[in-house]
């Protein structure tokens, strides 16, 4: 199970190789030369399914690009157009719209398996930071992508998160126009969306190829997250990976799939199709279901910071709701160093597996919170929900990675009886 | 891979095989059956393609005189020819011809030519009256087309294209 | 100046819209209303179309609703997807007019329509419309099964759904109640009476048999391509069972020696 070295046969093969070192740095990067943890589990999936939608989300939007009219006036129909007479249009579309979805679903997946086993610690930060900055830029992407179409989620969306960088003191006004490059969300708005939608993918390419550089470097964690030994804890990506990773693909293709061809529009919502009316607004205006938990932490804050005893007031409520939802994610690249413990997998960690659980219902909570209108106790809940958030990583994780007695560590993957205490 | 299985039994290194080219087999076919959608969409769409008719009214088209109308996003030039145009058309020797048609061949009524004023060299639209046989001349690269819109002279390698067209009554025909 | 102070209401709008629209949907959503739920042929994973049924759709959009409701993104060659004859949707085509090419003064003209054209709307335009709605808009129905949560089961239960109000409830004036339209007071006055079309093929044409007929044919007109998802789908999903099966066992193949060894250890 060691490392092969690549020695190609083929005539052309060396031609190349001798001249471009393609082939060797496939082989270095995805084929037999790049040795992997053997105890890789199916959340280690992700990642490669994360890689195959952003593909498929980039080949699928050129060519809708080749039918979509990014003009206020008929972009809604240039959308029609393509679900009814485009060549295999719908199809096209429905995957498009859905591989958004697809793509949230399998990185945040990817993201919490990273969470639980202590993917971000040494010598990984800096892969984890790449990350969080894919999944910023993913963020972006999406909210364009959403309001190309041009129907009512598609403007009140554009008009609301943008309208949060009005927050800003002193120079909110500024940047809105400068953002909409008019007096409000428009045909101005809509085509840089459009540019931007297309641009920044390829952003995330090249940031995912310093993920996965960054990757290579130390090789993968696992789920013991112990540091292989030897050649006796690895085997090579290929064939081992490549066809752990082919099997994910198949069955993830089935799933998504099932919700294009059966419920396509399971995740959008009906008011996108209706089109754009700037003098009135939907009855309850609701992100994309990946933004949900952001969206109940912009919400959480509803009352004006002021300084105590005084009506002064530091922080609006909607100033207070924007930091805390950049700060949300922010937080994610600060987690390298809010966690002490020297163990990376949860599996030897009492206590921090039961709050790591605790982060994911949170999440799924402010993920519901996010969802309803703000009524009863919701506001209270989300209130709630996004304190614990901050807190279980600004918090708990310092103080349990500190005070917790993790358990007895395996020796080895390859011989994973537990070491005699230290 | 399937060199490495040699220290295996015979028969498993053969059903290893087996599965292996099947399943890759199968993930090919996957692959180019989701390419289809991604060319196909390229090709025209189904409004594009609906738009295949367009009516003409010739009444107001006198002896002498030519219209362009747009067909399939193409200029069709209608002309009403002369009877010295006409008669030019069908005296000449089908020898004489680079691609030899007859005039008869061209028009359903030989008053009222029509044809896709599209020059068959590289696609630039013809002038008319113009060349040195009385008909069309394409300013591009120099081809010269007769009273019956057959090259006479220059790159072109075929004859301005007749589309289908029917007339509907003796003032209207529906090209397409 | 102006500028700010638009933006700035603008952005007050937006937020007010927000929080305005929640509490009015709020009152509206405060008693949801179960729809009335109905077998659509075209549910379901294999679920198709009725011909019969979108034709006779077709006839009530065309003799009740066209009067105020548009269906702009169809065009009448789509009518042919519902199973008329090429020479049927000329004919139906021909029935209407439609704007032509300039004429050689300049001027616009009408001829009739042809196959190629998109089904005119009653209303040159959103002000007209209201004008003769008493200020309400009726909406384009190319796309309302999508665009309204329930679907068609919405739109079935809103045209079956003019009931007696109840005697407490308080009717704005030109409104009409409506057991299951958000609010429960629609600007459109019933539309659908027992035998407000003849059919042709002798279906009886009771309040639900119109309602139930036009709502097949308007989720077509907003789902044309569901047939060709279904069938496509479904070959998608056997050749993919096929394909993972196969990979399941390949990379079991594959990892078959490093799971011995670990038994063995």
């Amino acid at each position: 199970m060691s490392e092969s070295k690549f020695q190609p046969k083929s005539k052309i093969v060396q031609w190349i190789e001798y001249r471009l070192p393609i082939f060797s740095l496939m082989h270095a990067a995805v084929g037999p030369g790049y040795p992997t943890p053997k105890n890789l589990n199916y959340w280690w999936n992700f990642g490669s399914l994360a890689g195959l939608v952003l593909v498929v989300q980039i080949i699928t939007g050129i060519v809708l690009a080749m039918h979509y009219t990014p003009t206020a006036d008929l972009a809604f129909a240039s959308v029609e157009h393509i679900m009814r007479d485009v060549n295999y249009g719908w199809l096209l579309r429905y995957v498009h719209a859905n591989g958004g979805s697809m793509f949230f679903i399998v990185v945040y997946i990817h993201i919490f398996r990273g969470l639980y086993y202590g993917s971000y610690k040494a010598p990984r930060e800096l892969l984890w930071m790449l990350g969080v900055v894919i999944l910023l830029l993913m963020m972006a992407t999406a909210f364009m992508g959403y309001v190309l179409p041009w129907g009512q989620m598609s403007f009140w969306g554009a008009t609301v998160i943008t309208s949060m960088f009005g927050a800003i003191p002193f120079i909110g006004d500024a940047i809105l126009a400068f953002l909409w490059g008019d007096f409000a969300v428009g045909n101005a708005t809509l085509n840089r969306f459009f540019s931007l939608h297309y641009l920044l993918p390829f952003v995330i390419v090249g940031v995912v190829i310093l993920h996965m550089w960054a990757l290579h470097q130390h090789g993968s964690n696992n789920p013991l997250g112990i540091d292989t030994k030897g050649p006796q804890d690895k085997v090579p990506f290929h064939p081992y990976y490549t066809a752990k990773d082919a099997f994910g693909v198949t069955v993830f293709i089935m799933f998504f799939a099932a919700m294009v061809f059966y419920e396509p529009n399971l995740l959008g919502h009906p008011d996108n199709y209706i089109p754009a009316d700037r003098l009135s607004t939907p009855g309850h205006i609701v992100p994309e279901w990946y933004y949900l938990p952001f969206y109940a932490i912009l919400r959480a804050i509803t009352f004006d910071i002021s300084i105590p005893g005084t009506n002064i007031v530091i922080i609006t409520a909607k100033l207070a709701g924007v930091i805390l939802m950049l700060g949300s994610i922010l937080v994610l690249f600060l987690l390298p160093w809010l966690d002490f413990s020297k163990v990376r997998s949860a599996t030897f960690r009492p206590l921090y597996k039961q709050i790591y659980w605790l982060l994911v219902i949170d999440v799924i909570v402010l993920g519901y919170v996010g969802a309803q209108k703000p009524e009863g106790i919701l506001p209270t809940v989300g209130l709630i929900a996004t304190a614990y958030y901050f807190i279980h990583f600004l918090v708990l994780m310092p103080i349990i990675s500190k005070v917790e007695k993790p358990k007895p560590l395996p020796e080895s993957i390859s011989n994973p009886v537990i070491k005699a205490a230290e | 891979m399937a060199t490495d299985d040699s220290s295996d039994s015979g028969d498993g290194a053969t059903r290893r095989d087996f599965i292996h080219i099947a399943s890759m087999g199968l993930g090919a076919v996957a692959v180019g059956a989701a390419m289809w959608p991604l060319i196909d969409q390229m090709n025209p769409s189904a409004e594009v393609l609906a738009m295949s008719t367009t009516e003409v009214d010739l009444s107001a088209i006198e002896v002498g005189q030519s219209i362009t109308v747009v067909w399939r996003k193409k200029p069709v030039f209608i002309r009403r020819r002369t009877a010295a145009e006409i008669a030019e058309a069908q005296a000449v020797s089908l020898a004489d011809l680079p691609d030899p048609e007859t005039d008869a061949d061209r028009v359903q009524k030989p008053e009222w030519l029509v044809m896709v004023g599209v020059c068959t060299h590289l696609g630039c639209v013809p002038l008319g009256e113009q060349g040195e046989y009385g008909g069309w001349f394409c300013p591009c690269h120099g081809s010269h087309y007769d009273t019956s819109g057959r090259i006479r002279k220059g790159p072109a390698p075929n004859n301005l294209e007749v589309p289908q067209y029917v007339f509907i009554d003796d003032n209207k025909i529906l090209i397409g | 100046m102006t500028m700010n102070s638009a933006r700035k209401a603008m952005i007050v709008a937006a937020f007010a819209g927000l929080s305005l629209g929640q509490s009015v949907s709020a009152i509206a959503s405060g008693e949801a209303v179960a729809l009335k739920e109905h077998d659509w042929t075209f549910a379901g994973p294999m679920g198709t179309y009725d011909r019969a049924a979108q034709q006779r759709g077709f006839q009530v959009y065309k003799e009740v609703c066209s009067a105020c409701h548009g269906l702009k993104y169809i065009a009448f060659r789509n009518l042919t997807e519902i199973g008329l004859t090429e020479d049927e949707v000329k004919a139906i085509a021909a029935e209407y007019t439609v704007a032509g090419d300039v004429d050689e003064y300049g001027d616009p003209t009408e001829r009739p329509g042809r196959t190629e054209d998109y089904l005119p709307s009653p209303f040159p335009n959103a002000n007209a419309a209201r004008f003769s709605n008493n200020g309400a808009l009726p909406p384009d129905l190319s796309l309302i099964t999508k665009a309204r949560v329930g679907g068609p089961n919405y739109l079935y239960s809103l045209l079956t759904g003019y009931v007696d109000q109840p005697d407490d409830f308080d009717l704005g004036e030109g409104l009409t109640y409506n057991a299951y339209f958000p609010g429960h007071q629609i600007a459109m006055a019933m539309p659908l009476f027992e035998d407000a079309v003849e059919y042709a093929d002798g279906t009886p044409a009771t309040v639900e048999q119109l309602a139930e007929d036009v709502t097949v044919f308007l989720n077509w007109a907003a789902e044309p391509e569901l047939e060709a998802r279904h069938e496509l789908g479904l070959r998608v999903m056997l050749f993919m069972l096929a394909l993972t099966i196969l990979v399941y066992f390949s990379n079991k193949k594959v990892w078959a020696d490093i799971k011995k060894k670990k038994d063995d250890a």
